[in-house]
């Protein structure tokens, strides 16, 4: 029979490898949205002399590819050095597991995402990001598109829903097309701030809705 | 395939009833001749004779008459031959309504009209999926042609009180036409006690062939045909008429029996009862009342269905669900967005559809299934856990 997935998908499907939290972890991500479709969350524990990924944990609410790629990644980041491990691209991933369905490709991005979003929080964490970059519109952008749309699963500003980003001083404002009293304005407030609050030369992020 | 393999996706198509082959079977070897003129050759006169007696049979078990039922190749082109055969029949461009979760053939034939210049409403539905009668009252406009609104659900199977739309709209002089693919010989509907004009039903949901339905015309309904040919079905749909497949129908429309109905209602009661006592976090999709009795739809909260639907298929189970996941756009069930507007609720919903080939072993197999399925993917899950995000989103 023709299955759209690879052996290699299915087996990581049916037991996936290194599933679960981490007690104190030194990385955490979450990408995507209940919400809105898939989701995945990605624990790291880093040994903090040398550097390297000691044990690496995820949890999947998605479909094969997303439960599959997580798995994947997890044992291709294990014992590597984070600087490796952030280099990590989809592909690699992809083909480690002998290919994924085009259609696909967002849920598998989403698991090496995450992988990056852990990275990055352990480095803020720990104050290795070396090159502190100002943010700007651009950068807000780019972490826009992390944050879902709920009413189509798609990122916010593919679907259009950022009417206005203005960056005054410390402050980054925000417009939302959507009614202020919408079921999903909650869900999409916070994912903003949760995407922009930590920035290093932001001090309020400003997220207003339609009244 | 798996032999051994429980089908419940009875609502997408049935496994053909071996005695609908049987009395098909002559219709390709003996009487295979087209429906022709009295004065033509006995093999066509047959053939003829045998198209109107399964006409006339179809016809009957919705209580109208032989003239008032046009063959087609299904639920899509009866209900493309409803929408536009009615709206293109006006001289001024009309007015269409529509539910928001009808079948695709009936909400893309309705998009089609808009973009022709057509204005189309979008009645909303409640919670259980039935639609929003008040809503349907102010849509309502002096050039109001046509209402189109499912006698159920195909994803939810919630059945709409057509009874109440039809005479709404009987005293507005507005036409109605219902989708009955779910319903047709499952709920009884009778022509002469519901002024609805025109319904579409289709013989693959009932055991019969596929690429064989119809359209129920009422005699003084005016339609314009919308492919051009021939002059079959009383020049309404050209094209040499299917004979065996419309005897199929008619055999698998004979074959339906009060008792069989009972039957699949018991599988999905007792199907939905375990699920709801066994499996914690789950809520029922559609309405507990009116209710086709072939269908349950339930979601699994904090898993996705596509991987559900996977695991399942590996234990030798086929359902559907109607996560993006699942589709080739992943695009979330309309039907599911419509009552709830919630992606969460469509990501883990799944869709069972019994059949006269099920039984209660069957639904015993797929609890026992389903548990353990949903229980290994909510141990992978982020969501539900003790302390997590469980009560961020809604359990409706």
């Amino acid at each position: 029979m023709n299955s759209p997935y690879s052996d290699k998908v299915i087996q990581y499907f049916q037991n996936p490898k290194n599933v679960g939290d981490i007690e104190d972890p030194d990385g955490v991500a979450k990408e995507g949205s209940p919400a809105c479709g898939d989701m995945v969350q990605l624990h790291l524990k880093v040994d903090k002399k040398t550097q390297l990924i000691e044990d690496i944990k995820f949890r999947s609410y998605g479909c094969a590819s997303n439960i599959a790629t997580g798995s994947i990644i997890t044992e291709m980041a294990k014992g590597s050095s984070i600087d490796e491990a952030k280099e990590i691209t989809w592909q690699q991933a992809a083909d480690e597991l002998g290919g994924l369905p085009a259609v696909k490709n967002h849920c598998s991005v989403l698991a090496v995402d995450a992988l990056k979003e852990a990275i990055r929080d352990y480095e803020e964490k720990n104050g290795l990001i070396k090159e502190q970059l100002p943010t700007t519109i651009e950068v807000v952008k780019e972490r826009l598109k992390h944050v879902m749309n709920p009413i189509h699963g798609l990122d916010v500003l593919h679907t259009n829903l950022i009417s206005k980003i203005e960056i005054d001083d410390n402050i980054i404002i925000i417009d939302v097309d959507l009614d202020e009293d919408h079921q999903f304005a909650p869900v999409v407030k916070e994912d903003i701030l949760e995407k922009l609050e930590h920035r290093w030369d932001i001090e309020k992020v400003k997220v207003s809705f339609q009244k | 395939m798996n032999k051994e393999m429980v089908y419940l996706d009875n609502s997408a198509v049935t496994r053909l009833d071996k005695n609908v082959l049987k009395a098909m079977q002559p219709y390709f070897f003996d009487t295979y001749a087209v429906a022709t003129s009295e004065f033509a050759y006995t093999m066509g006169i047959e053939a003829k004779e045998a198209l109107n007696k399964a006409r006339m049979e179809i016809a009957g078990s919705l209580g109208a008459k032989k003239e008032e039922l046009i063959f087609t190749s299904g639920t899509t082109e009866s209900n493309n031959l409803a929408l536009k055969g009615i709206m293109y029949n006006q001289k001024e461009k009309g007015h269409l309504i529509v539910s928001e979760i009808e079948n695709f053939s009936v909400l893309n034939t309705a998009q089609r009209l808009e973009k022709e210049g057509y204005d189309v409403s979008y009645i909303g539905v409640d919670g259980e999926g039935k639609i929003k009668f008040k809503e349907l009252k102010a849509e309502i406009r002096e050039d109001t042609v046509l209402v189109s609104i499912q006698h159920a659900n195909q994803e939810i199977g919630t059945v709409q009180n057509i009874k109440k739309i039809a005479k709404l709209l009987k005293d507005k002089n507005i036409l109605f036409h219902t989708d009955a693919t779910h319903t047709f010989k499952r709920i009884p509907i009778d022509v002469s006690e519901i002024p609805v004009d025109l319904i579409t039903i289709s013989a693959h949901t009932i055991h019969g062939p596929r690429g064989i339905g119809a359209l129920f015309k009422r005699d003084s309904v005016k339609i314009k045909k919308i492919m051009n040919g021939g002059f079959q079905e009383s020049n309404l749909r050209a094209g040499v008429e299917n004979i065996p497949a419309a005897i199929g129908f008619a055999k698998a429309v004979e074959l339906i029996t009060e008792e069989e109905n009972k039957k699949l209602k018991n599988m999905r009661d007792k199907l939905i009862e375990r699920i709801e006592a066994e499996i914690g976090d789950v809520t029922l999709n559609g309405s507990r009342k009116d209710r086709i009795p072939q269908n349950a739809n339930i979601t699994f909260h904090y898993v996705e269905g596509e991987s559900i639907t996977l695991h399942l298929d590996m234990r030798g189970f086929a359902v559907s669900t109607g996560s993006a996941c699942f589709s080739k756009s992943l695009e979330a069930s309309h039907v599911i967005l419509g009552i709830g507007g919630d992606h969460v609720r469509a990501h883990g919903s799944i869709r069972f559809t019994f059949s006269r080939y099920n039984n209660d072993q069957d639904v015993e197999k797929i609890v026992t299934a389903i548990k353990e399925v949903v229980e290994n993917l909510r141990e992978i899950s982020p969501l539900g856990k003790e302390g997590s995000e469980k009560n961020e989103f809604s359990l409706q």
